[in-house]
């Protein structure tokens, strides 16, 4: 039932799909408009975004910093390299924790499906290590609440096992 | 569940429960490779990365065969498992976040109706 699809291509890439019941325009602008981006690039409940910088030019210049109560902070930096309103975003990405990330090169492309937008994400990093890597220590925050399930879904399989 | 399933389980979890072992896992998920391989793009010494392995290979997520002298080693059957999990929490943490741009995306379209509406008043 998930709208979500996340596969490897080749040696190097991630692509992600999504689907969105709005126009390609208001998904497009959701995504470099720092109002709209602190609103749901959060992770898991309890992060902020409180520094987000877009400059939506060729060049300009990407910021978000993520910070949690307890769980303290960290963030991005990038360029974007080309944009096409309303349908295609290019950019370079890297995570600070708090040591760089190898670059990761995404391209977003927002394709108008019926009456809504099929999103596809791209992203191409330098070689498969360093993909294996994004895949499994990435998304910081997203991967934490995500342990978190792993906790609950071991929790009960053992609670399962147990009874039985 | 047999009991020794379940102390695999906790296993497994515990040896999972670092990023670094993540990272081998995933490499490992491309293929085979030796110790020499795997502690290159990790910028790691080899006893380090022997470390982490044992811990994997202890908690049956790793296994290794015999080449002269080289031990490649390959993601076990629970290994792959728990990689094929960890590619379902990764697409589940976006999904939070795409969720939550639904409903942003829905608030955009009615203040869009509702401009609209005002303009039209005006």
């Amino acid at each position: 039932m998930s709208k979500l699809t996340l596969k490897t291509e080749g040696d190097t890439h991630v692509v992600v799909t999504r689907y969105f019941s709005a126009p390609p325009e208001a998904v497009y602008r959701a995504h470099i408009e720092p109002g709209i981006v602190q609103k749901w690039m959060l992770g898991p409940d309890g992060w902020t975004i409180p520094v987000c910088i877009n400059e939506a030019k060729p060049g300009g210049k990407i910021r978000y910093e993520w910070a949690h109560p307890q769980r303290g902070s960290f963030f991005l930096t990038g360029e974007f390299v080309a944009l096409e309103p309303y349908s295609r975003i290019v950019h370079i990405e890297r995570m600070h924790l708090p040591d760089p990330t190898p670059d990761n090169h995404v391209e977003t492309r927002f394709a108008p499906d019926g009456t809504g937008t099929l999103m596809t994400m791209r992203m191409t990093l330098p070689n498969e290590q360093t993909r294996a890597m994004m895949l499994s220590t990435g998304m910081e925050s997203g991967m934490e609440a995500s342990y978190v399930r792993l906790e609950q879904l071991i929790a009960s399989r053992l609670a399962r096992g147990g009874a039985a | 569940m047999a009991m020794s399933e379940l102390i695999h389980l906790d296993q497994a979890f515990g040896a999972l429960a670092d990023s670094t072992r993540r990272a081998i896992l995933a490499r490992l998920a491309e293929g085979e490779a030796t110790v020499m391989e795997l502690a290159e793009p990790f910028d790691m010494s080899q006893p380090a990365v022997s470390q982490h392995l044992k811990v994997l290979e202890d908690a049956g997520l790793v296994a290794s065969r015999v080449q002269g002298a080289k031990r490649p080693r390959r993601l076990a059957k629970v290994g792959i498992d728990a990689m094929d999990q960890w590619l379902a929490m990764l697409r589940k943490a976006l999904e939070t976040n795409y969720d939550r741009l639904d409903e942003v995306l829905a608030t955009m379209d009615k203040e869009k109706v509702e401009k609209k509406r005002k303009g039209e008043m005006q």
